[in-house]
This record gives structure tokens, C-alpha cells and sequence, in this order.
């Protein structure tokens, strides 16, 4: 296999990196070792697109951040995903605190943070009346919004793919070997050659990295745990509620979801294994601890799932985004921690304005398309939308998923999709099918077995999230 | 828009029986709206016996139980709709349903019977700590795959909660060759039927630890084994006493939890122990003409029981639709003393008619008494060699009594060791 482009890694930023280099006359593939994208970082995140206040001055942290905040919205438009603006706080507890929100707002004025205000706790409660009895003053960003991490990779991927990238999962990077202008990329699928390699690998990028001999990255793996609540909780902030940021990050957050839900999390530990996503007792117990100080009345009785991301730190808590020092053609975009998300259609840009430059210049592709259809999604129809799409095509007329009502149709377009779905997670982050209250307790089976049927193989061939993670055994008896 | 006399949703026993009941008081049109491709509920997969002891006096496997109801409705004129599933019911009682072959439908509606069940406490409800691989489910959905899709879950189970699905399924996973190597439940006592308990553990030399739990799970692909723990009187898992099981499956029998998101959609209130609508003693909720019946109201350990219940709601449903409900004047049931709830939550005195009051018991009792008091004035107390949370009892209130009662009156229902 031969590209002009290899991008490794399938999360946000190489989703939107492949998408964006479609523009160009180029041929890109988008490797992933997992079995589906969004299978890192990225499915594990606070889904903020924060305002731009945290990051200093001057790093790219500050530089990319502001700019994709800027991107988002047309991003999330022209691809179909859900984006909302719905502001952030920032809460004091102390007088101490006061001061470092006095700090933050100076910070965000200086990156360019439009709007931001201190507000006394009268102020804060008219904002969010749940908010927690101890909070004195708040730092309000009204430019902060709330997006889904993993539909907006998966669209952008289905978008790259609709406009010629390949898509290639299963696809693990072992070994990259320099060959005349470009390299030879050893993979678990086979050889693969490019002119040019991205290597957006995540908590991996280090070890991408130094199979060009290039040992700069250093990744610290900073493990988060969060819990997801009921949709019963989901209207309790309609604000992104944070506390004051530490040295290990911007703390405990509370925020709506944009599909309703409430999330909460995460903590920070810094871990050896980055494939470790093990949720602990102590971690879990944190979340609760701090986020109720937040909000008051927050019910923990209604989580519906917890979960731990890692995201990839650095030393020097910046990002790292250009030419690798040791080959020109190698792209490193490494410790893509917070703002990650909120960056990543900046980096998207960036990383191919420096492919440009390092290239001489690409041909623009002029068949690029930037929309992504909009999936159909029964449960935001009115009656008489449904009743319309169900006397088109019955399919849609059968509720597979009945927490979050979601129909067989809906389950098809995504298995049939482009960078359709290949296991039962992926039908879930991109149906919402098993996501609600009960976890896929009764539509797990049907899921199981549509997708047996669309993919021609056995139910129990059907994996939870590929590799190994097969639901069921042999027949019985 | 369609017009229904009675329209029941959801076609397990509790639908089944509150049609059938509707039907033979006389009501004409009655359809039942299943989201399932047949009628049967839960009790489709529920291939062991042990159904029909109190109301068949026999003893039958799940299909079977189901299997006399769906011919009795099969001989009525009572349309029913598969593969259909309730959007929602709104205040004036219509419902809006979809389904392959008619599309959206409304559905108008005299009265209604909500009979759709529970649903099992998934694991994120729990917060077991530790990876999230394949092989961690409910036991009803391992029961799914293993009795109607033909496939097995697990080779080695560990099984979290003593809850009667997760009995059924060790014995049924252990028959398939499966290792059930430990039942663990929470509490000091289980939330099973004894006869389960016996039958389907003891006799498989499968071993029930109390008060412990899983305090994590282990495995990135598949589950590789899980660590249990056992816990203090406050549920907590007591340090050092961890103890790491290999295991491939780990199957939740951990609650049931009415499912009554449609009935919150039409602003029916709930009560906040049984989780289902507060009823009277017709089981109409506090919604007019709409009642509530079988596990969507109570989960219940018998199905036998929900027949009862759903009979009481289809008689019901038919005086509402005839107008022959009674002018009330409502007294409040009220569990104490280690009753955790009672259903119905009130009762007509003016009903003329004898009621019977179900309830469970927080805690296992011997050779207690169950005592019924209004107005200070004890009206029954029953000795009872045994109570326990697993087994739903009752007691029954005769038509003189409720109607020494008056309005806003307190029936107290207790134990008394």
C-alpha cells in the first residue's frame, strides 16, 4: 500500500489532521491499531471546548486553543455533530481562591479570551442555583462550550473517507523505516509506504516517534476518572462548573453532556501503562468527593457508568506539533492533553499548513465535499418527522435501543457507513444504542446480532471492542 | 387516529393477564402494544420450572405459563401488535406507538394498563472499580444469550448478587458446562427464594458467600478475573480480606428496577420504595384511567403473583371504562417496623370489597408477627415462621373492616418480633 500521507492514530487530532489533508490532492490513510476510531484519549475526555483562560501565554497550548475555539463551530456544523456554547465557571471556595481567578481572568484577557467576568456568589447562584453552598465567586467564561469527543471523530473520519482517505483499523504501527524521501511503515496489516508520516499516536507518540530514532517525546500518562449520570441529573448545571486549576490539571469538573447526560471527573494520576484504563475505588471516591462540593444535590445513585481516560502529558506542558528534528517528513503532534479536544480543528489546520510548507505546496483537491450527511436520529424527531421516516423505510420503525430510542435503521447506517461500525461499542458511540440507564442490558443481543448479519459472520464472532473482546463462546450444548 | 377501549402496554403475564380480565368484564376493544416479536415477556427465556405452583397448582417452565395465556388472548377478539414499542402516553390518554409495518400510530385510549415490566441494575450503577473488558453482564441478558441465542457467555462465572435470575443462571450456566465458581451477595442474607437458593445452588455444591462483593474487575479484552471482598455492617469491604478469582464472566443479579419511563413521561408519581406508580387497590395510579400492573408496579419473586395483581387491574380498568368506579374515600397504607412498602399505597373503604395488602420485609425475620393496625386498633395480627426481603407476602383486609375506616385513615402495617 502507497500514500503521500500515513497519519498514525485515529483519535480527534488524526481524524481531523486525514480530513484536512483531504483537501489536497493527496492520497491519505488514517492507521489505527484498534478496531474502531476515538479509541483512546479521546473516548475518554471531559468533552470541553474550554474558552482559552488556562493555557499561558505565548505556548501552543494558548496559540492552538484559541484558534480552535474559533474553528469549532463551523467544524461541527459542516460535519453534523453537536456542539453547544454553554459557558464554564470556574468556582472559588476561598478568598485565596478569589485571587487565582483574578489570575486566570488576566490570563485569559492576555490569549485573547473574549467576555470573561468575576462574579460575586449572588451572581454565580442566579447563573446555576445548585451550585455548592461553599463556592464564594466564580470565574465566568461565556465563550466555553461542550461537544462529543467521539462523534466528532467518528464524523470526521466517515467525512475523510467520503472524500478518498482509507481508513485503515487493526492497523498497529511496530516498526518506520526511512526509505528515500519517505518511509516504509511496518504494520500488522502489511507494508505500507508514505512521503509523509503524522504521528498523532497519542499516549503511543513517543514510542511512534522513536521508531525514526527520534527520543524528544516523552510521555507521562496521566490517568483520569470520571462518572457519567443519568439524564435525571443532566439539568442540574447547564454551566461547565470547574474549580480552580492545580499543577496536575483543571481539576474535577461537572458539565452537561451535549446528549443530556451529566459528567463528572476527572482525577489525575500519572500511571505506567497507558493502555491501563482501570477505574480504582480511591479515584471514584475523589470524583464524588469534589464534584458535590461543586453542586449541591448531586446525585451519585444515578450513575449510570464510570470510566478512566489517559491523556498524554509532558514535561513541559506544552503540545508538541511540527517536523520531527531528526526527518522533516515526520510530524510530531504529541502531548495533545487539555485543550486537546478544544484545539484539535486548529491543529488539524496547522498540521497542514506545516505538510504544505515542508512539502512545496499541494495541489487542492477540488472535489472535496466538508459535509457529513446528517445521521438520522429518531429521538430528536417530532412525531409527524417520525412517522415520515418510518413510511419511508420501515426499518426505522423498530426501536432496538429503548432507553435512548434508537431504531434498527439508525443501527444499519452505522454498521453501513462509511468507517462504519465493527463491534458493539462502536454501534454505541455512534447510535447512542446501550448508552442509556440500562447498559445495554436488552438491546446488547440485538446489536450482537444485527451486526453478525450485516458483517456475514457468527454472534459469537462479535466483539465488544475488537481484539479479544468477544461477548460470547461457543454454542451450547 | 385509532380508538381503543383499553389499551395494555406491554404483553408479558402482567399485559396478558389484564387483558384477559378486561375482556371477560366485558370491555370490547382491547390491544396490546409489545415491543417483543411475541407475546411472553420475560418468561420466553425463562426455560426452568418452578411457574404456576399457586395459580395453575402445577408446576411449569416459563413458555409454558406464558404459552396458556397467549392461546387464551389468541381466542379472543383482543388485537395485539408485536414488535411495536410506546413512545409516549400524554395526559389525555393517547398513545403514540411505532412499528415496522404500520408506522407511527396514535392510539386514543380510555384506559390504560402500564404492564412494562422491569429491567435488571446494570454495572454502572454499581461503581465496581477496574477495567471494563467483554464478559461483564446482567444475568438476564446471559440468560438471553444462552436460552434463546444458543450461545454461551461464559465458561467461568462469578456471579455478583443472590437475586433469583442469578440463582436460575448458575444452575442453567453449570447444566451448559460453565464453572460457577462463587455466588457473592451483598448482604447478610440473599434476595432469592429459598427454594433457589436450595435447588440451584446447594444442590450444585455451588458455594452463596454473604456479605461480600466484587470490589474490581480485571482484563483488558475479555474478563480475566475479578477480586471479591467481604464487608462490614456497613456494606463497606473490609481491607485484607481481598481474594482474586480467575474468571472469564461476571454475571449481575444485583436488582430489578421498574421500568417506568413512560409512565414518568404522562406525570404519574412514583413511590419512592417500590420505584412504580403509587396505586389503589384496582392499581389505577393517581392518573386517571391509567393503571399499573406486574413488575412495572412492584417486582415481584412469583409470576404467579403478578397474574393475581394484573387481574385486580383488568377488573379495574373495565369499571373505569364502564364508569362504574366508586366514589372513594381513601385510606393510606403504611409499612413500619421493617415493612419496606405496601402495594396499594391506598384503598377505597367505600370499595365494598374484601383487599389484600402485598409488602416485603426489609430484613429476615423467625416466628414474627405481622400486625395491622388503623386508628390505634389492631385489626389482625399473624404469626409467621419465617420473613424474609426474597419472598413478597400479604395480608388481607376484610369489607367490614375498611369500612369501619375513614377518609385520610392510616392502615399500619408492621412486624413485631
Amino acid at each position: 500500500m502507497k500514500f503521500d500521507v500515513a497519519v498514525i492514530g485515529a483519535g480527534v487530532c488524526g481524524a481531523l489532521i486525514t480530513r484536512e489533508l483531504t483537501k489536497y490532492d493527496l492520497r491519505v490513510a488514517l492507521l489505527e491499531r484498534a478496531n474502531d476510531c476515538a479509541m483512546g484519549t479521546t473516548k475518554a475526555n471531559s468533552a470541553i471546548v474550554h474558552a482559552g483562560f488556562d493555557a499561558l501565554p505565548g505556548t501552543l497550548k494558548a496559540r492552538y486553543n484559541m484558534r480552535g475555539v474559533e474553528l469549532m463551530p463551523a467544524v461541527c456544523a459542516d460535519l453534523h455533530v453537536p456542539y453547544k456554547n454553554n459557558g464554564a465557571l470556574v468556582l472559588a471556595f476561598s478568598e485565596e481562591e478569589i485571587s487565582s481567578l483574578g489570575a486566570l481572568l488576566a490570563r485569559g484577557e492576555q490569549n485573547g479570551v473574549p467576555g470573561l467576568e468575576i462574579l460575586n456568589r449572588d451572581e454565580l447562584v442566579a447563573k446555576e442555583p445548585h451550585i455548592g453552598e461553599t463556592a464564594v465567586a466564580a470565574l465566568y467564561a461565556p465563550t466555553s462550550a461542550i461537544v462529543c469527543p467521539y462523534e466528532l471523530t467518528i464524523a470526521a473520519v466517515e467525512n475523510a473517507v467520503a472524500n478518498g482517505a482509507e481508513f485503515l483499523r487493526n492497523c498497529e504501527v511496530t516498526a518506520i523505516a526511512p526509505d528515500g524521501d519517505g518511509f516504509t511503515l511496518t504494520t500488522s496489516r502489511g507494508l505500507i509506504e508514505a512521503a509523509y508520516v503524522v504521528n498523532a499516536a497519542g499516549v503511543h507518540a513517543g514510542e511512534v516517534a522513536a521508531m525514526i530514532g527520534d527520543d524528544s517525546i516523552t510521555v507521562i500518562n496521566r490517568r483520569g476518572e470520571y462518572y457519567l449520570l443519568d439524564k435525571s441529573q443532566g439539568a442540574l448545571v447547564s454551566h461547565t462548573v470547574f474549580q480552580c486549576p492545580t499543577v496536575m490539571g483543571k481539576g474535577v469538573l461537572v458539565s452537561p453532556t451535549v446528549d443530556g447526560n451529566l459528567i463528572v471527573g476527572p482525577t489525575a494520576d500519572d500511571i505506567p501503562d497507558g493502555d491501563d484504563v482501570a477505574t480504582t475505588a480511591e479515584g471514584l471516591a475523589t470524583v464524588v468527593s469534589k464534584a458535590t462540593k461543586s453542586v449541591a444535590g448531586l446525585n451519585m445513585r444515578e450513575a449510570i457508568t464510570s470510566f478512566a481516560g489517559n491523556r498524554a502529558h509532558l514535561a513541559s506542558d506544552d503540545f508538541i506539533i511540527g517536523p520531527s528534528a531528526v526527518n522533516h517528513h515526520f510530524i510530531n503532534v504529541a502531548g495533545i492533553e487539555s485543550p486537546g479536544l478544544s484545539a484539535s480543528p486548529a491543529i488539524a489546520e496547522g498540521v497542514a499548513a506545516i505538510l504544505q510548507r515542508v512539502g512545496g505546496g499541494f495541489a487542492e483537491n477540488a472535489a472535496f465535499d466538508p459535509v457529513r450527511p446528517e445521521p438520522v436520529r429518531f429521538r430528536n424527531m417530532s412525531t409527524e418527522e417520525r412517522a415520515a421516516l418510518v413510511a419511508k423505510d420501515p426499518a426505522y420503525g423498530r426501536i432496538v435501543c429503548r432507553c435512548e430510542t434508537v431504531t434498527e435503521g439508525e443501527i444499519l447506517d452505522a454498521i453501513r457507513g462509511p468507517a462504519g461500525a465493527r463491534d458493539v461499542d462502536g454501534v454505541k458511540r455512534r447510535t447512542r444504542a446501550g448508552m442509556g440507564r440500562c447498559q445495554g442490558g436488552f438491546c446488547g443481543s440485538k446489536v450482537v446480532e444485527l451486526l453478525a448479519r450485516e458483517l456475514g459472520v457468527e454472534m459469537n464472532e462479535i466483539t465488544k471492542f475488537g481484539g479479544g473482546s468477544n461477548i460470547m463462546f461457543d454454542r451450547t450444548k | 387516529m385509532l380508538q381503543y377501549d383499553l389499551v395494555v402496554v406491554g404483553g408479558g403475564p402482567a399485559g396478558m393477564a389484564a387483558a384477559l380480565q378486561a375482556k371477560e368484564e366485558g370491555v370490547a376493544k382491547i390491544v396490546i402494544l409489545e415491543r417483543a416479536e411475541s407475546l411472553g415477556g420475560i418468561l420466553e427465556q425463562c426455560i426452568h420450572t418452578g411457574f404456576g405452583l399457586h395459580y395453575f397448582g402445577e408446576e411449569l417452565s416459563g413458555p409454558e405459563y406464558a404459552g396458556r395465556f397467549i392461546r387464551e388472548v389468541q381466542q379472543t377478539d383482543i388485537d395485539v401488535m408485536c414488535d411495536t414499542m410506546v413512545l409516549d402516553i400524554s395526559d389525555a390518554n393517547v398513545v403514540t406507538a411505532v412499528n415496522k409495518t404500520q408506522g407511527l400510530m396514535q392510539i386514543r385510549a380510555t384506559a390504560v394498563v402500564l404492564a412494562m415490566g422491569c429491567r435488571e441494575r446494570p454495572r454502572g450503577a454499581l461503581s465496581i472499580a477496574g477495567t471494563r473488558p467483554s464478559g461483564i453482564m446482567t444475568a438476564g441478558t446471559a440468560q438471553k444469550y444462552v436460552n434463546i441465542d444458543g450461545y454461551m457467555p461464559g465458561k467461568k462465572v462469578v456471579i455478583l448478587g443472590s437475586g433469583d435470575i442469578g440463582l436460575i443462571m448458575a444452575r442453567r450456566m453449570t447444566l451448559e458446562g460453565a464453572e460457577v465458581k462463587v455466588v457473592c451477595e451483598l448482604m447478610p442474607y440473599s434476595s432469592g427464594l429459598q427454594r433457589n437458593i436450595v435447588q440451584c445452588l446447594e444442590d450444585f455444591n455451588i458455594p452463596l458467600r454473604l456479605s461480600c462483593t466484587v470490589v474490581e474487575t480485571h482484563g483488558k479484552e475479555r474478563l480475566e478475573g475479578v477480586t471479591i471482598a467481604d464487608v462490614d455492617e456497613r456494606l463497606q469491604p473490609i481491607p485484607g480480606t481481598e481474594q482474586y478469582i480467575p474468571c472469564d464472566t461476571l454475571m449481575l443479579s444485583v436488582g430489578l428496577i421498574p421500568e417506568n419511563e413512560l409512565s414518568k413521561g404522562v406525570g404519574v408519581p412514583l413511590d419512592n420504595v417500590t420505584k412504580g406508580p403509587v396505586v389503589d387497590e384496582y392499581r389505577e395510579t393517581l392518573h386517571p384511567g391509567i393503571f399499573a400492573c406486574g413488575n412495572v408496579l412492584q417486582v415481584h419473586d412469583l409470576v404467579d403473583y403478578v397474574t393475581e395483581e394484573s387481574k385486580i387491574a383488568g377488573k379495574g380498568a373495565a369499571n373505569y371504562i364502564f364508569g362504574k368506579k366508586k366514589g372513594g374515600a381513601y385510606a393510606a397504607t403504611k409499612g413500619v417496623n421493617g415493612v419496606r412498602y405496601i402495594v396499594p399505597q391506598r384503598v377505597n373503604v367505600r370499595g365494598g370489597e374484601k383487599v389484600k395488602l402485598y409488602f416485603r420485609v426489609g430484613q429476615v425475620y423467625r416466628n414474627a408477627k405481622v400486625t395491622v393496625t388503623c386508628n390505634g386498633q389492631t385489626l389482625l395480627s399473624r404469626k409467621r415462621p419465617k420473613l424474609a426481603p426474597g419472598e413478597m407476602e400479604n395480608v388481607t383486609l376484610t369489607e367490614e373492616q375498611l369500612a369501619a375506616m375513614n377518609e385520610g385513615d392510616e392502615i399500619v402495617v408492621g412486624i413485631e418480633e
